[in-house]
């Protein structure tokens, strides 16, 4: 089966005046359909740049990236868009929510971009299906600052899948959640990655990691080990363990 | 994306800060207001100037005693006292294109019937002023050729001077005295209105001019002549040769200036447009000036909107947004901004001149053409001056968008 992603010897350098930040530095590594991949490594590792490419939202300085046989590098600004439209969901560390916009409205935006026309009615119910997806139905007409933090990481996810992309890519999604919540969004991925979706996604948290099938580490921009997990946490038993969860 | 689900994000973009649109669009207010305003006072003024200059006369040619500059009207016309009878008499005779000659004498003449008094516009003119005037008459007679020989002792009514001597009685028939001589009312006249100048020209008393001179005035020199030519074509020429026939007569040196004033009925009516043309431009230019203030305000605020909302285009831009999605999207907030603006400045300003209509008595009327032009004109505003803040807004980079704090 042909690769997801394929990177070869990708490098991303900043340069801010005089200094110059080599964030990723050749970086090649390839992800299979179906995989669960986690990226760690240490703050500064360059883990972010290297999502930020994954995701089409910025382009390498040097190498390839190859998504699903496509050359990435060489397309124009529309053609991302396109392709983080249809073929990539984003869920970031900060949730990057529309504020003052309804959860249900925030799942809807990326079927607004979509270049197929769909009436309004057939949006609002593939936006509410996404919602009941992560289990926010019951809150599509709230506002991001009426939703928990968990909740507001579920529209986001929920917003990421609405297009039914292939690939889910998540920059340190549980980065701002205490542990429960994140064994919650890390069972709502396991549930995905079952299903079928490839995920990869970044986390400095070893125990978050151990929910995923792959562990990639950084160091300075350069992969130094990539391991299989050799014994996956499932995130049903550890909320199972845990205390039951206060009423929501 | 579909346009209706943009328009939709662009009003509640703007309604999220409703003061600040409003205050936004306040140039674009005032501005289309003061047009709106203007052109319903203008219009109207014209069309009453319109009405006036026909309600002068047909074709008529107005000599003056004295002479002016061309620039405007001198209140001194007619107090030099140059014109004869013979002039009236020899332009009759002599100029084409001429059919219609009435010498004047004008004063104004405390008027009595029974223990009424009532002072009024005393003209003298001959019986052809009627007709150039177009002034119909709405019982009795004029007064005839004879009567003007004669010297009789006879006159025609303004409506508003019989009111004031006669109530709502039929003046026709009735004697009056006129500086204590008694006069027969031969015709009561047609109500015209106001004159280009303001006054009421009913509030008027004719007679032969004849009897004017002898009995009443005791000029020996006329005021004017009117005169009134065969058609509009025949006016300039017919002007012409008056001047020539009168310089002659008047034995005028050449290179030495009139003792005497001819004008068209034309040229009368732009004389008494000129000023309120100016005012038009002044007002217009002020409006203009207030358009332009309106769309740089428009212009400044989509710049605060691009850079407070950066987040917001990274996160439309990193979901698959194209550029071309934001550009619309500031697009349509500036122009919605604008033409609601323009639409609120449409109301204020056919407020203002229905109140100036209401309270001032002037007369306003806003065409449907000036409504529209306005409207598309406050869109094109909104277009223009927030195509450079929609432009910036779609440049954005996904990424930098995101990472802006
Ligand atoms: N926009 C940028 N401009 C300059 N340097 C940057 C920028 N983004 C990241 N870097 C630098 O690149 C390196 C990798 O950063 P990043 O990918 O964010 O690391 P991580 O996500 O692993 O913490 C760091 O040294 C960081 O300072
Ligand atoms: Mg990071």
């Amino acid at each position: 089966m042909a690769a997801v992603i394929r990177f070869d010897a990708l490098s991303k350098t900043y340069s801010s005046g005089d200094v110059e930040v080599h964030a990723v530095r050749e970086v090649s590594f390839e992800v299979q359909p179906g995989e669960f991949v986690a990226i760690m490594g240490a703050s500064g590792s360059g883990k972010s740049t290297m999502m930020n490419i994954l995701g089409c939202l910025d382009q390498p300085t040097r190498g390839r990236y190859l998504l699903d046989d496509i050359d990435v590098s060489q397309l124009g600004r529309d053609a991302l868009a396109d392709i983080r439209n249809q073929k990539i969901g984003f869920v970031f560390q900060g949730f990057n929510l529309l504020s003052r916009t309804s959860a249900l409205e925030n799942v809807e935006l990326p079927l607004m971009y979509a270049r197929t026309q769909q009436s309004a009615k057939a949006l609002h119910a593939r936006a509410l299906t996404a919602l009941e997806t992560v289990g926010l139905g019951k809150r599509a007409g709230h506002h991001p600052n009426q939703l928990s933090g968990g909740q507001q990481q579920r529209v986001a996810i929920a917003r990421a899948l609405v297009n039914e992309p292939a690939l889910l890519l998540a920059d340190e999604p549980t980065g701002n959640l205490d542990s429960r919540t994140s064994i919650e969004i890390m069972d709502t991925f396991q549930t995905l990655n079952d299903r079928g979706m490839t995920i990869v996604m970044v986390t400095h948290e070893h125990d978050i990691a151990l929910f995923t099938k792959r562990n990639v580490v950084m160091r300075d921009g350069v992969i130094v080990s990539d391991i299989l997990v050799p014994k996956r946490s499932v995130a049903r038993d550890e909320l199972a363990r845990l205390e039951p969860a206060p009423v929501p | 994306m579909k346009l209706a689900a943009t328009l939709r994000i662009a009003v509640r973009a703007l309604r999220r800060n409703k003061m600040r649109s409003v205050l936004t669009m306040l140039g674009i207010i005032i501005g289309v207001g003061a047009v709106i305003a203007i052109v319903g006072l203008t219009s109207g003024a014209q069309a009453q100037v319109q009405a006036q200059i026909s309600s002068l006369g047909k074709n008529m040619i107005l000599i003056f005693s004295g002479s002016t500059t061309s620039s405007g009207v001198r209140t001194g016309w007619g107090a030099a006292g140059t014109l004869k009878i013979e002039d009236a008499e020899a332009i009759e005779r002599e100029v084409p294109g001429v059919v219609g000659v009435s010498p004047e004498i004008r004063s104004t003449a405390q008027v009595a019937a029974g223990n009424q008094n009532w002072t009024t516009q005393l003209l003298g003119e001959g019986p052809d002023y009627f007709e150039m005037r177009q002034w119909a008459l709405a019982g009795g007679a004029i007064f005839t050729d004879q009567e003007v020989r004669a010297a009789s002792k006879v006159a025609v009514i303004g409506r508003t001077t019989a009111t004031q001597l006669f109530g709502s009685a039929d003046p026709v028939g009735q004697m009056i005295r006129v500086k204590n001589v008694p006069f027969l009312i031969t015709g009561l006249l047609k109500p015209k209105g106001m004159s280009l100048m303001g006054s009421d020209q009913d509030d008027v008393l004719i007679v032969p001019y004849t009897t004017a001179m002898k009995r009443l005035t005791g000029d020996v020199k006329l005021r004017g002549i009117n005169v009134q030519g065969a058609s509009d074509e025949a006016l300039p020429r017919a002007q012409q040769q008056i001047t020539a026939l009168l310089r002659q007569r008047h034995r005028i040196a050449a290179g030495m200036d009139d003792d005497f004033t001819v004008r068209g009925q034309q040229e009368i009516a732009e004389m008494a447009s000129a000023t309120a043309k100016i005012l038009t431009s002044l007002l217009g230019a002020v409006a203009g000036v207030s358009l332009l203030v309106g769309g740089i305000g428009i212009m400044n605020i989509m710049l605060v909107s691009v850079t407070e909302r950066t987040r917001e285009i990274g996160i439309r831009l990193a979901v698959g947004a194209h550029g071309r999605d934001i550009l619309l999207q500031f697009l349509i907030e500036a122009v919605t901004l604008s033409a609601v603006g323009g639409v609120l400045g449409i109301l204020l300003g056919l407020g203002t001149s229905e109140i100036l209509a209401r309270t001032a008595g002037w007369p306003t009327h806003v065409p449907v053409m000036a409504v529209v032009v306005s409207f598309c004109f406050s869109g094109v505003i909104g277009v223009v001056f927030g195509l450079y803040p929609a432009w910036k807004a779609a440049s954005l980079d996904p990424i930098d968008a995101l990472r802006y704090e």
